[in-house]
This record gives C-alpha cells, structure tokens and sequence, in this order.
C-alpha cells in the first residue's frame, strides 16, 4: 500500500534514532569490551593489548568475590521479598474495596522518588548505634516492646547487604504488587465463578485455578527485580558506601570506583562487561520470548 | 426466629469481620509504606532545638521551617565543624534538575513519539527486529558504555555540562519512549491512517492531522515517566557533572548527607525538597504514572 518514495522516507525518519542505539548501546559496548582487553591505567587512553589478564585478575580479586556473594544474597532477599509482599498486597487488593485506590496508591508511592532519597531516609531508620545513642528503628522497636527486633541493620557481619536489599524492598514491591494486580484483574470472573460452583474453597481457587495463571507475571517480575539488583547502585552509595571489608560492596560501586577514582579503566570496563554479561543472560531470552508471542497474537 | 435466617445474619457478620481484619492488615502495611514519609515530615519540621536521636519518633511540640530552609539556602555546617566549614544550599541544585529534566523530558517524548508512529503504522520489512534491537537498550548496566561515554562527551566538549547530561538522557531514553508509544498507537486502528491516505495525506500530514492529536494520553505517560527518571537520576549525573555548582539535585543531596557536616534535620528536610517534584506529578496523575510502569515491564 505505502508509496515507494514514503516507505524510503519512514526508514529515513526512524534511522537517526536505530543510528543512536547502534553507537551510543552497541558501538559503546564494543569499545568497553576493547578497554577491558587493554592496559588502560591513568588518566590518558592505551589500548595496548592485555588479552584476558584484567578478567583473571578481577576473578582472583578477594573484593569481587565479596561482591558476588552480596549481590546473590541481595537479590535473593530483595526478590522473595518484593514477590511475596507483592502477590499478598495484590490478593488482599484484588477484593473489591471501596478504598482500593488509596491503598494502592499508598503502597506504590516509594516507586516515584529516588534511590538517593531513600538510601538517605532509609540510612537514619537503619541506624545501628545502641545503647543511649539508639535511634531510628531501633529505638521505635524497643518503645513498642519489640526488643527481639533490634539489631545491627547493615553492620551486621556478613549479611549486612540483606539491610540494603530491606530498603529496596520497600521502594520496589508496589510495582510487583502493581504488576499482580495487573494479571489478577486480566483472569475472567467465571473461572473462579465455576471452581466455585465444583465447591472449592477459596484458598483451593488461589492456589490451583488463580496462581498458575499468574505464572507470567512471576516470571516478568524476577527477570525485571532480577536486572535491577544486579545493576543496584544509588542506594548503596545513599546508604552505606562499600562498609568496612566491603560488607555492603557490589559490583556496580567497585566498577565506578575503580573507573572513575582510581582510573583503573581497564579493570573498570572488565567489571561493567561481567554485569553486562550477567544482565544479558537474564533479559535476552525473555525479550525475545515477549516480542515473539507479541507477534503471534 | 428461624434457622434459614440464623444463619444468613451470621455468615453476614463473618463478612463483617474478615473486612475489618483484611483492612487492619491493608492500614498495617499502609503505616509500613508510609513509616519514612512520617520521619522526613516530624523532623523537617521540629525547630533546631528539638531535634534529637532519642526523640526522632515524637511529633514536633511546634512547626518550625528552618530544617527547610537551612536545607534551601545553605549556611554554616553542624556544631563540631563550626567555622570550619560551610555547605551551599540545594536551591541552586534544584534549579539545575528543573534545567535539566524539563527540556531532555520534552525532546525524548518527541523522538519515542515519531519512532513510535513510524514502527507501527509504517512498518517495514524487519521493523520488529529493529525494535527488540531497540529495546536492549533500556535494559543494559550503563556502567557497560560509561568510559565510551565520557570519551565521546570530552572528545565532542560537553563533559561536565548541562548540554552534556541531557544529550545522555535523551539518547538512553529513546528505547522506553519508542515502546511506550509504539503500545501506544497500536491501538489505533489502521484503518483511521488508509482513510487519511486515501484522502491524500502524506506520512508527515497523518502524523500532524490524525495520530498527533490522538497522543495526549500517550505523551502524558511518557513525560511523566522520563520526568521522574531523569529528576531520579544518580549514575549519569554523578558522572557527567564534577561542578558541584552545576550538579542535579540527587548528586547534591548525597553529598550533602555523605558528607555528614549537617545536622541530620536538615538531610531530612532536603531529602523531602528533592523528592517533592515526582511525589507532587504521582499524587496529580498517578493513573498515567502506573501505565508507564506497566510499559517498562514489557506489558503495556
């Protein structure tokens, strides 16, 4: 149907922009992957080649160690956690109240302020200091009777990241709830209506007919919450920095650091690739999977 | 009274009863949500004098705007740093995220709407390629195209400037404004652009007749969305803009609260100034907020 000459022009109209992302997203990540290959150390670029030793290095490094295992046990708390809360803040919504909206609302403002805002809040709250000094939460659990629940928030050896991945959780399981939500209201009311004619307890219709439904979301919500942890940044620097023996490190922080303060630019890049990489793997297939069925329908 | 109607008063008041356990548990996690904004709100607004740790929780005894408009303005660090050091306030910072936000907002809501239009009612062979290539964009770790990206912003003369942080914004928002409008206006049906064709309007003249007039809604939700990333923005801010003079307000506030030579009330109160602007847009247009969101997890 469209003209030859007009099919030239929208290929034209849309080419300044794939033109973009071609540089600016691909030629871009060529070229780090390039500085990760180098011996780029300092301020001016050398491009002499290195082959994988900033990658052997980085792997052998003690403090990426440290930041894989925060980043696993960070993601870990922040998706069951974001899941779990999301589902039951959707379940307990999807009941025909009147106030639906405002609760909703409620639960889903943290999602429109930044990580630097709440890293700042979230930082007083967390505040481990004990005795006189206590403060934050803390202090309310000990006003309340709730002495069992104080504790040394990111301080805490070894998990103290779980702290950070609290406040993120805070921040980030409206939008699961949202994302819920979204699929409950997409189920048709007969097929509850007709579990319930068969005579199954509500309970039964959420756990056989309402939760394999909303397998899709679930799968959407941990490849999206999974993307974000490892790219997790802001809130940690608005938290907590790296912490002592880098008990609240990732590799998002080591990357900027080490690129940007110590002007290690070629282990910079290797640390930026191994997230890139790490995301990949999580995205790529499901982005081809959603467009594909996309185009089906 | 009869057993039929016995029962029916009693699986009422059962209704009764779980709707009153089920919002006690909505209030219970309402107060959980709401926990900081109470904080930030009790302490920005207690005078100097009343502000302590161990009191953090109680309501101010009166309203007092200092922690606000010390946060503002600026002035002399905490006591133990006194005359020793000074900090500027974060008007100045606020301004610069307005400078910044407002115009990259607006020119990545035009280009995502014209991709938009263009790949779904101009579709060309391998146009859906085209756009999962497109979409990995908005998911990468920008930290994988940073150092390039301080090269090219040197190279060109925009590291450290406005110009600079914006072009990073505009060009890294391209994927999310072309999905949110490519959602969009496939919706509208093709049949509405052929009449127009027939009509003998051009691919320019249905996009400023026809589609552009139906896109409010759709250029709310993009606005709306690029808005609030980009006045949330850390990483690309942080990196681009050394001048602490010329710093969007994140990067300023993390400064301020990081470096810890101001009394903890006046984070507060700061850390409520740079939040107010997309709290404000959430509460206005929440329902177009929540779309954007929808789009960014694919299922627009």
């Amino acid at each position: 149907m469209n003209s030859r000459k007009e099919r030239i022009l929208s290929i034209a109209l849309v080419s300044p922009s794939i033109l973009a992302i071609a540089i600016f997203v691909y030629g871009f990540i060529g070229w780090s992957v390039r500085v990760s290959l180098s011996q780029w150390k300092g301020l001016l670029p050398d491009y002499t080649w290195a082959g994988l030793k900033n990658y052997i290095g980085l792997f052998s490094d003690p403090r990426f160690m440290i930041d894989i295992k925060n980043t696993l046990i960070f993601t870990f708390t922040f998706m069951a956690g974001c899941l779990l809360l999301g589902l039951l803040l959707a379940l307990l919504l999807d009941q025909g109240l009147k106030a639906e909206g405002f609760f909703r609302s409620v639960y889903l403002f943290p999602m429109a302020i930044s990580f630097i805002v709440t890293g700042v809040v979230w930082r007083w709250l967390m505040n481990p200091a004990a005795g006189t000094r206590m403060s934050g939460l803390n202090l309310l659990f000990t006003n309340l009777g709730l002495d069992f629940l104080v504790n040394q928030w990111h301080t805490t050896p070894k998990w103290g990241i779980a702290a950070i991945a609290l406040a993120a959780v805070w921040q980030m399981s409206g939008y699961t709830m949202a994302m819920y939500l979204a699929g409950l209201r997409a189920i048709p009311d007969e097929l509850r209506e007709a579990a319930r004619v068969d005579g199954a307890t509500e309970w039964q219709i959420t756990r056989h007919v309402i939760w394999p439904l909303l397998r899709p979301v679930t799968l959407a919500a941990v490849i999206i919450l999974g993307h974000i942890s490892l790219k997790i940044y802001d809130l940690v620097v608005a938290m907590t920095g790296p912490g002592p023996g880098f008990a609240t490190d990732v590799p998002a922080y080591f990357m900027w650091e080490t690129t940007f303060q110590a002007n290690r630019f070629n282990r910079g890049a290797a640390i930026a690739i191994v997230l890139l990489v790490l995301v990949a793997i999580l995205i790529v297939p499901y982005l081809a999977r959603t467009t594909t069925t996309e185009d089906e329908s | 009274m009869s057993a039929q109607t016995d029962q029916t008063s009693r699986s009422l008041s059962g209704i009764r009863w779980t709707r009153v356990l089920l919002y006690a548990v909505l209030i219970g996690f309402a107060v959980f949500y709401l926990i900081p904004v109470y904080i930030l709100l009790v302490t920005g607004l207690k005078s100097f004098d009343e502000v302590s740790l161990a009191t953090m929780w109680n309501l101010p005894s009166s309203i007092s705007l200092d922690s606000f408009v010390k946060a503002w303005t600026g002035g002399e660090a905490a006591e133990g740093f006194g005359g020793l050091a000074s900090f500027g306030g974060l008007g100045k910072n606020f301004v610069n995220s307005l400078w910044l936000t407002i115009p990259a907002t607006i020119i990545s809501a035009m280009i995502g709407s014209i991709n938009g239009y263009l790949l779904t009612k101009w579709k060309f062979r391998g146009s859906d390629i085209l756009f999962i290539f497109l979409l990995f964009g908005m998911f990468i770790p920008y930290q994988s195209i940073l150092i390039p990206l301080m090269q090219v912003l040197s190279a060109v003369g925009l590291s450290g400037t406005m110009p600079g942080l914006i072009a990073c914004h505009v060009i890294y928002g391209i994927s999310i404004t072309t999905l949110i409008f490519r959602n969009y206006y496939a919706a509208v049906p093709t049949e509405l652009i052929e009449a127009s064709r027939i009509d003998g309007a051009n691919i320019f003249g249905i996009y400023w007749y026809v589609l552009f007039p139906l896109s409010v809604p759709g250029f709310v939700v993009v606005m709306i969305w690029q808005f609030t990333q980009i006045w949330n923005d850390f990483l690309f801010a942080v990196t681009v803009i050394g001048n602490p003079d010329l710093q969007p307000i994140t990067v300023a506030l993390n400064n301020l609260a990081g470096s810890m030579i101001v009394e903890w009330n006046v984070q507060m109160a700061g850390a409520l100034i740079a939040a107010i602007p997309t709290l404000l847009v959430y509460i206005l247009l929440g329902r177009f907020f929540v779309r954007g969101l929808m789009a960014g997890s694919l299922k627009g």
